[in-house]
């Protein structure tokens, strides 16, 4: 074989595994990606043993802590829709009732399981914005 | 003062419009004087920037809450240091910060060039002055760190307590700075292109720069990492969140230029290449930039409800267009003056590195915008989590760390049996005998944290094989003792020794990560005083609850008002080892409707972890005290209704009180993780290793001062 030929081969050889890689890659994050839903959509589209990205606001009242387990409720900014998550894992410092949270959940039967650790409060500057009725009251 | 502020910010946008006209008409029509009057442009822009952020400082240190951005970040509760760093802790401040820091780095980096390749630094300080008017615009016409309120409110709302740590001081301006000089090798790589001088000349002058930006940007990543460890209460160092990810994207386009620009300079290849590692390390950074600011992903750091969006993906529009159409349209110029040898040769070694990373950063770039790119897709917004990161990653990173072992022994252009021989037994043995010591000490469920430990010994190996060997023939020809051969080693060839270090500082990090990551213990539990917890092989007793009333300073000067904690007693098969206080600070929120006392503790609640860290493991915890239970509930509610405010603090002190004679079970979190504090090593030696890299070196020093008196006696004789 020629040189060039040769390399031409060898270019052609290495675009292509680079492509395969690159489709399997994308592939996968297709399949292992959780969908991000507020409640009112989760109740409407949730299959059990997939996961999903839960985003709403934890309800006032609802945060209970049961054993390890801690209990709240997750609902929609504007809507009436709640959603029962139990999780265990790390609790963000921001984490409070009324903030906006982001947790991956399952549906194990009529129940909600947080993922372990996905639990994520959505940005600390809030802090400085939110509304006075979004505030713990004590 | 804001409208002094405001004026440099007026000045800065001319300043800026002025120096690219002169700069594009002097390079034009060849009227030198006019390129050098628009890098007189930067150096100006660098002044007036600097006024206008000493304006802002001395704004947020004299609490002058007329500026909206002073009102709504600091307080005159915040402590004075983080008052300080409280400047870049909003959108505005940080676009300021951003810059200036452009302005100052800029003008360092034309200064040194002054005298040379004018002509591709007449382009080049266009296109800084480009990225310094666009931020100076942004903050002109979006987000300005003037804007004032009147009245002037009594009080601000101070810093948020997540931000109150001492690294707060120098993470922001140390990942600004590596952003920042991520520009300059982007501008004159540009500038090159537009000139049609593709020689290595650019990248000489430029090769600080872009290793200076590496340098700064990982400190800043390693920063920000330490204060996730030890400031956000979930024990972890890296989440894959989009903005760690935005900030190791260039760090890693910027690893594979510093490497293949080697290749360039010693053999004339990869021109192509270089400069599109260039290019697209200068326009990953501002789009970590845009990342931060914007908020199109979800993050902890990104600013809610910014609204810089559509000029920074106009501005990165332009920036991908202009790469493109300048690599394409210049690749005749850009031919490789040799071909690869063979494929095993050091050549095909960091050709194969820089596959490695880039491929890392595809892979980091996709899952961080797959968000973006789902819903552009599907129409669904989805995520993927850290295990789909992970799954790419971990190998990738072991055949990173294989290849910074393989790279420095094996030989230039082609490989051979004998080469095999003698650079690579040592490191195979090294590799080999902790393998079998692994395998001995029964850790074979981990094949990853193995691998990586094989990796790793197989670096240091090879490194220190370099070193001696070196250091042994210097001892040969010059007769030295050890450790004066192998200092003189590393002056003689700084940049080659001090990317050697480098390398080892990967390698211990990467030990690091592999240990903390596959054999960490995490237990979460709720605890009350005397009831304990097993964390592998440690157990964790809860002695007895803290807490303190702190109405200006807590422990941690944080300024917290009320800390709830505890004493932790940890102790290893029956003997004491430590003994930690892990706490939580509450803060006020300085919002009325909570009532008098609920609002000195209704704001942000912070965990302040305590640790014992050593050389073989750390043992971290942190609390989540139940403030709301129904005795302490009751304390806050009968305080509302009966104390005025000037008297609420008397409520903390009962609450305080109750709280330390019946504690409510507390939420613990512990973990005991191996070798963690080998991460934060192997950072610092790599920074070691940088600046030994980076420092100039003695000789070229010295041909300096010797060509400056030489121009100087040249200078006398002329006037004689």
């Amino acid at each position: 074989m020629n040189p060039a030929r040769k390399r031409t081969v060898r270019l052609v050889v290495a675009l292509s595994a680079a492509v395969v890689l690159a489709s399997a890659l994308i592939y996968t994050s297709f399949s292992a990606a959780s969908p991000a839903l507020s409640p009112s959509q989760l109740v409407r589209q949730a299959q059990p043993g997939r996961s999903y990205q839960l985003t709403g606001t934890v309800v006032h009242g609802s945060v209970r802590h049961v054993g390890n387990t801690l209990d709240f409720s997750v609902a929609d900014r504007a809507g009436s829709t709640k959603i029962p998550v139990a999780y265990t894992g790390t609790v963000p410092d921001p984490f409070r009732e009324g903030r906006e949270v982001i947790v991956t959940v399952d549906k194990q039967g009529g129940r909600y399981v947080g993922e372990r650790d996905s639990l994520i409060t959505k940005c600390p500057s809030k802090y400085k914005t939110a509304p006075a009725g979004e505030k713990q009251n004590y | 003062m804001a409208e002094l502020g405001r004026i440099c910010l007026l000045l800065a946008l001319v300043v800026c419009v002025y120096g690219i006209g002169a700069s594009l008409y002097g390079v034009r029509s060849g009227r030198m004087e006019y390129a050098e009057s628009g890098r007189r442009a930067v150096y100006a822009l660098a002044i007036v920037l600097t006024a206008a952020f000493v304006i802002l400082e001395l704004a947020f240190l004299r609490d002058d809450f007329a500026f909206n951005t002073v009102a709504d970040t600091s307080s005159r509760t915040t402590p004075t240091f983080y008052r300080a760093a409280a400047v870049w802790s909003s959108q505005e401040g940080s676009l300021l910060l951003w810059a200036w820091l452009l302005s100052l780095w800029s003008s360092l980096a034309l200064f040194l060039v002054r005298k040379r390749m004018r002509d591709v630094a007449a382009y080049a300080q266009a296109i800084l002055l480009g990225f310094g008017g666009f931020f100076v615009a942004l903050m002109i016409f979006y987000a300005t760190p003037f804007a004032t309120t009147s009245p002037t409110p009594a009080e601000g709302v101070g810093l948020d307590p997540l931000l109150r740590f001492p690294t707060m001081m120098i993470h922001p301006p140390m990942l600004y700075s590596g952003y920042t000089l991520c520009t300059i090798p982007l501008a004159f790589a540009m500038g090159a292109l537009l000139a049609r001088r593709v020689d290595a000349d650019w990248i000489r002058a430029t090769r600080r720069f872009a290793f200076a930006a590496w340098l700064f940007l990982g400190v800043g990543i390693l920063l920000g990492a330490r204060w996730s460890y030890s400031e956000l209460g979930w024990g972890g160092y890296w989440g894959w969140d989009a903005v760690e990810n935005a900030s190791l994207m260039p760090w890693l386009t910027g690893t594979a230029f510093l490497h293949s620009l080697m290749i360039q300079e010693k053999r004339g290849m990869l021109k192509v290449w270089n400069v599109s590692l260039v290019l697209a390390t200068g326009t990953l950074a501002i789009m970590g930039t845009f990342l931060v600011r914007s908020g199109v992903l979800n993050s902890i750091h990104a600013f809610g409800g910014a609204t810089l969006g559509v000029p920074f993906v106009a501005l990165i529009g332009v920036l991908i267009a202009g790469s493109i159409y300048l690599v394409v349209s210049r690749r005749e110029m850009l031919r490789s003056e040799h071909r690869l040898d063979s494929l095993l040769s050091r050549e095909s070694a960091f050709l194969a590195n820089n596959i490695v990373l880039v491929a890392l950063c595809f892979v980091i770039f996709w899952g961080t915008y797959f968000p973006l790119i789902s819903e552009a897709l599907t129409g669904n917004e989805a995520s993927v989590g850290p295990p789909w990161f992970d799954r790419y990653t971990v190998p990738l990173a072991l055949l990173l760390v294989l290849l910074s072992g393989i790279g420095p022994v094996i030989a230039w252009r082609r490989a051979t049996l004998a080469n095999a021989r003698r650079n690579f037994v040592v490191p195979l043995l090294s590799a080999l005998s902790v393998l079998v010591a692994l395998l001995g000490a029964g850790v074979a469920h981990k094949p990853f944290a193995i691998a990586m430990f094989c990796c790793a010994a197989f670096v240091l190996g090879a490194v220190g094989q370099e070193f001696f060997r070196g250091a042994r023939a210097r001892r040969a020809i010059a007769g030295e003792p050890a450790p004066t051969a192998l200092l003189a080693l590393v002056q003689r060839n700084r940049r080659r020794y001090g990317g050697y270090v480098v390398h080892i500082g990967i390698a211990v990090l990467f030990v690091g990560v592999a240990a903390s990551s596959s054999f960490q213990h995490a237990v979460e539990q709720r605890l009350t005083p005397g009831s304990s917890a097993r964390v592998g092989a440690y157990t964790l007793r809860y002695k007895r609850a803290t807490a303190t009333v702190t109405p200006k300073n807590d422990a941690a000067h944080t300024g917290s008002t009320l800390s709830l904690g505890a004493v932790i007693d940890v102790s290893k098969h029956g003997r004491h080892v430590a003994t930690l206080h892990p706490s939580e600070g509450f803060y006020d929120s300085g919002e009325p409707a909570q009532g008098t006392v609920g609002h000195l503790i209704g704001g942000q609640a912070v965990s302040h972890i305590s640790m014992s860290g050593g050389l073989t493991r750390d043992v971290w915890t942190a609390i989540a005290p139940d403030i709301s239970a129904p005795a302490l509930a009751r304390i806050v509610t009968v305080g509302n209704r009966t104390l005025p405010a000037d008297e609420a603090v008397v409520a903390l002190g009962f609450l305080a009180r109750a709280y330390l004679k019946n504690p409510p079970p507390a939420q613990f979190h512990f973990i005991v993780s191996p070798l963690v504090m080998w991460i934060w090593i192997g950072g610092v030696i790599v920074f070691g290793g940088g600046l030994i890299a980076i420092w100039p070196a003695p000789s070229a020093i010295r041909r300096r001062v010797a060509l400056r008196s030489r121009a100087r006696s040249a200078h006398g004789l002329a006037r004689a």
